[in-house]
């Protein structure tokens, strides 16, 4: 067993892991911060995004020994300590960018990562910076357009609610 | 001016705030205290026979709780199918033992062995490694036509062969459609595949079982989307429990799709489990354990015929299917080949004669059931596939084909036993031309090719059947349920309402879209209702959400029972006015007798209903709250057409989707952005179906696609913005919302499309391919090309 601590949405966290434990399984399980999903076990479905010392990392393919003394962000601290939505969050509920909702935290959290690298992506830049996130309901067309439009671009001409 | 709230209007939805913050409670994120967790040791190979199985070494192991194998569920039920279907003899099918856990045999990879109970995972799977099992293999069927031959290895020894049962439908028209198709102008014939998919919602599955000895109650927490129909197949035919001594709660669920109708062993095990081990026990499934024991989908072969006259009038319809169940049958099997698949064989079309015959084969492989769709995709693919082919065959347009053969006049008994209540399928095409821009198709043709591509245009109409009931024709039919929905619509004592449905949201926004349809009737605000979801103990009995059923079933058993309210409500209005019942209106919340300014408001009406200080007690009950159980009268017909629009790369075969619209008449609407969105799912779900999912075994009947690695699921980049529309409106004549459901939809509607697409993609290169199986991948469009 090994201990750990790191900074989990700005708050000191530390907790005692098995060598094999993943970050996702240490969030989830030992922080309770149940909102990192846990889609697949290859690494490919990108459910489990968080940013750990500012990059996008998919929290099942690193080992919680491994973000010993990280900065790390989840989607529980995404938004304001009042409850306002940041405007990625805002704009996913503005545009139905979510039907389950079980990606969704992935989602926002790769979406995040993407605008601070590519303030105003094209729907094309989009699209395959999601290639490791899957949703299975949306079809993609809200969640992109809900991309679009947090980084300030109209999304009024795309087809649709 | 789009409404801002009621019926009609898109408000954004509550739901999302817990989703988007990362509290939204799905079964995984439960645990409870004292807790252990369930490892089940699966089988590797597809056929065998168990020879040894000792697990005692691995009991010893740290944190081993118990060890469970097929021996301890001997005197437990089968896990039961719900729907009995009788074959073309009247005989009933054949109905093999579905253990819990694996006894004496296995019968395809992934059958859960042994379930190892241990205070943590990782212990239960270190001791699942050290659990001695030996499996005699046998040789495996996997294909449906070799499970069908004479001699064929039997995947269960008790049946008299693999075929589950042959359904003629309709039997009768057999020798009519033979005659026809015999004497007709023209014959298209078209043999396809319906390629097999994995369900694949983004949340796993995931069981929690609990026991309280002090009341001898039994919880169990699962990613269900009808924990009703769990609680009853599971209590009473496979663990005995009475369904007072068992709750089923289904909490947030991340996605169906279908594959979370079904009861599954390992509900059955983590319930059962509980009691004998006397603490919590969790099941969650990794998305490997997800590809060998989720119920999976499609998987169907087909040989179709359409015979026309010398006009092109189609005259006859006949399909040849053999229909893979997999190795045992799951909850609905056995219904979707047959009636979700046979009665929409008249697709929108007024062909006279229709005769489809099924045989449902077992084979080594993952059990198959319903999957968004169910039977209704099949229907559709194979019915537009061959209209596009007999189009092209005549020389013929396929829009104008399909027009000329269209049913126009409504009601319209098909020959295939539905009666479609309404549509108007010219309108549908109408605006689809519209929104497809099809005027502007050459023009977009030519810019293709002056890159090197292939452009082409793929058409296609559906009908679906939804809501499917009722229920005494239902079980006339073999179903061991009824089909009804209900809801309970409470009024608080300061007139806020909370609604308990029998219907399940995982990802529908029910949570916004059904106090839409209350807040209407009563004129308050949306936020002073909410809907309670998802627990038995909590809910009236009601059969949950699949089949695009939700408001057209339990949204008119929400609307009965409001209409209830209001009925009582005015009768306490009318005593606090003093005046007569029939003289009292309710407007905008407010209650008042017309013709004079009396008035009393919705708050102060439900508040005396609880006070009853002023209130005729002689003639009714103090309270508000009313409950309905709705059984509609006939399915719903929604329908519509759909375009595709592909490039092909003709030197590697890829395909690429260009644009994609869909014109859908839904009926009356509830909340537009969500029917949208429903829509997109669907349509990416069609799209992944006929460009990039398989779900391939080998001939040993090993999993080849069993991870995300080697199952191609749709991604961002696969796929463009959609056009879609439903302003097409006929409302469905016999519900009392006048909506007909639109989930399914896309998933129905696009595959066809995207095939006769890439067929005429093809064709514009002076390639003439008849028909190429899903999943159109390159290396199969590539050898078409080639090969042409």
């Amino acid at each position: 067993m090994t201990q750990v601590s790191m900074t989990v949405n700005g708050k000191a966290a530390k907790g005692t892991v098995e060598g094999r434990t993943l970050l996702s399984s240490f969030l989830r399980d030992e922080l309770n911060l149940t909102g990192t999903h846990v889609g697949c076990d290859t690494s490919q479905c990108g459910a489990c995004v968080v940013h750990v010392n500012g990059v996008a990392v998919k929290s099942c393919t690193m080992l919680a020994a491994e973000a010993d003394g990280a900065e790390v962000a989840t989607i529980e601290g995404q938004a304001a300590p009042d409850g306002t939505l940041s405007a990625v969050q805002q704009a996913f509920q503005d545009h139905h960018g979510l039907q389950c909702g079980f990606c969704t935290p992935g989602m926002v959290m790769t979406a995040v990562k993407l605008l601070e690298e590519n303030p105003k992506p094209s729907e094309h830049e989009v699209r395959v910076h999601l290639e490791g996130n899957i949703c299975r309901c949306t079809g993609y067309h809200n969640i992109v357009k809900a991309i679009m439009a947090a980084s300030g671009q109209d999304v009024g001409a795309i087809a649709a609610e | 001016m789009p409404k801002d709230n009621g019926i009609g209007a898109s408000p954004k939805r509550r739901e999302d705030i817990r989703f988007l913050t990362g509290t939204g409670n799905y079964t995984d994120d439960m645990n409870i205290r004292g807790q252990a967790h369930v490892y089940f040791l699966r089988s590797d190979v597809a056929h065998g026979t168990i020879t040894k199985l000792d697990t005692t070494a691995a009991a010893a192991m740290d944190g081993v709780v118990q060890i469970f194998t097929g021996a301890d569920f001997e005197a437990v039920g089968s896990i039961p199918c719900g729907w009995q279907i009788t074959d073309l003899h009247g005989e009933p099918m054949q109905e093999p033992r579905h253990p819990v856990l694996a006894e004496g045999k296995v019968r395809h990879v992934g059958e859960p062995i042994a379930a190892i109970v241990a205070e943590t995972l990782g212990q239960a799977r270190d001791a699942a490694e050290a659990i001695e099992l030996d499996i005699a293999e046998l040789p495996a069927v996997v294909d449906m036509k070799a499970a069908a031959a004479a001699g064929a290895t039997k995947v269960h020894d008790d049946l008299t062969s693999n075929l589950c049962y042959e359904w003629g439908f309709v039997e009768e028209n057999r020798a009519a459609v033979d005659e026809a198709i015999k004497n007709a102008a023209h014959v298209t014939t078209l043999e396809l595949v319906n390629n097999r998919l994995v369900a694949n919602p983004m949340e796993p599955r995931v069981a929690i079982g609990d026991y309280a000895r002090s009341d001898d109650q039994h919880t169990l927490y699962t990613t269900s989307q009808n924990p009703h129909v769990i609680r009853l197949l599971m209590g009473a035919f496979v663990l005995g429990i009475p369904e007072h001594k068992l709750r089923v709660v289904a909490p947030d669920v991340g996605g169906g799709f279908g594959t979370k109708i079904f009861h599954y062993q390992e509900e059955a095990f983590c319930t059962f489990a509980a009691k004998a081990c006397n603490r919590p026990v969790k099941w969650t499934s990794s998305r490997s354990e997800a590809f060998i024991s989720d119920a999976q989908g499609r998987d169907h072969v087909t040989k179709v015929e359409l015979a026309l006259d010398a006009d092109n009038n189609f005259t006859a319809l006949r399909c040849d299917t053999y229909a893979n169940m997999g190795a045992y049958l799951s909850t609905f099997a056995s219904s979707v080949p047959t009636w979700l698949h046979g009665t929409l064989l008249a697709g929108n079309y007024k062909t006279p004669l229709i005769y489809t015959n099924v045989k449902a084969m077992f084979t080594n492989t993952v059990p198959v059931d319903a999957y968004r769709g169910a039977g209704r995709p099949e229907a559709t693919f194979q019915v537009e596939r061959v209209i596009d082919k007999a189009a092209r065959e005549l020389g013929v347009d396929p829009v104008a084909l399909r027009r000329q053969n269209y049913v126009t006049e409504f009601p319209y008994a098909t020959p295939v036993a539905v009666e479609y209540d309404t549509g108007d399928y010219n309108a549908t095409m109408d605006k689809l031309e519209e929104i497809g821009d099809f005027s502007g198709f050459e023009a977009r043709r030519k810019a293709s090719e002056a890159k090197g591509k292939w452009r082409g245009l793929g058409i296609n109409s559906y009908i679906e059947a939804c809501g499917i009931a009722p229920s005494n024709l239902v079980g006339q039919l073999g179903a061991r349920a009824g089909l009804y929905d209900a809801a309970t619509v409470r009024v608080n004592a300061t007139g806020s309402i909370s609604v308990m449905v029998g219907a399940h949201s995982h990802g529908q926004g029910h949570e916004t879209s059904f106090p839409q349809v209350v807040a209407e009737m009563i004129g308050i605000p949306e936020d002073q209702i909410d809907i309670v979801h998802g627990d038995t103990s909590k809910i009236p009995f009601g059969m949950g959400t699949y089949g695009s059923r939700s408001l057209a079933v339990c949204g008119s058993a929400m609307v009965r029972a409001t209409e209830k309210i209001i009925a009582k409500a005015t009768k306490i209005a009318a005593h606090l006015m003093e005046a007569s019942d029939a003289d009292v209106e309710l407007k905008d919340g407010v209650f008042s007798v017309a013709g004079t300014d009396k008035s009393v408001a919705w708050g102060d009406v439900t508040l005396s209903a609880y006070v009853p200080h002023n209130f005729p007690l002689e003639d009714i009950e103090p309270g508000l709250e009313e409950t309905a159980f709705y059984d509609p009268a006939n399915f719903t017909y929604p329908a519509g057409a759909y375009a595709c629009e592909v490039e092909v790369d003709p030197e590697t075969g890829k395909v690429t989707i260009e644009k994609f619209s869909a014109a859908d008449d839904f009926g009356n609407v509830i909340n537009p952005m969500i029917v949208s969105g429903q829509v997109h799912g669907g349509i990416a779900q069609g799209v992944g179906q006929a460009l990039l999912e398989n779900c391939s075994y080998d001939e040993n009947g090993q999993l080849l696609s069993a991870s995300y690695m080697d199952y191609a699921m749709p991604r961002a980049d696969d796929l463009p913005f959609y056009s879609v529309d439903h302003s097409c409106q006929t409302p469905c004549t016999h519900n009392p919302l006048g909506v007909k459901g639109c989930g399914e939809a896309g998933a129905i509607g696009s595959p066809p499309s995207v095939v006769n697409a890439v067929i005429d993609a093809l064709a514009s290169g002076g390639k003439n391919v008849g028909h190429i199986d899903m999943p159109l991948t390159p290396d199969k469009v590539w050898a078409a090309i080639n090969n042409a």
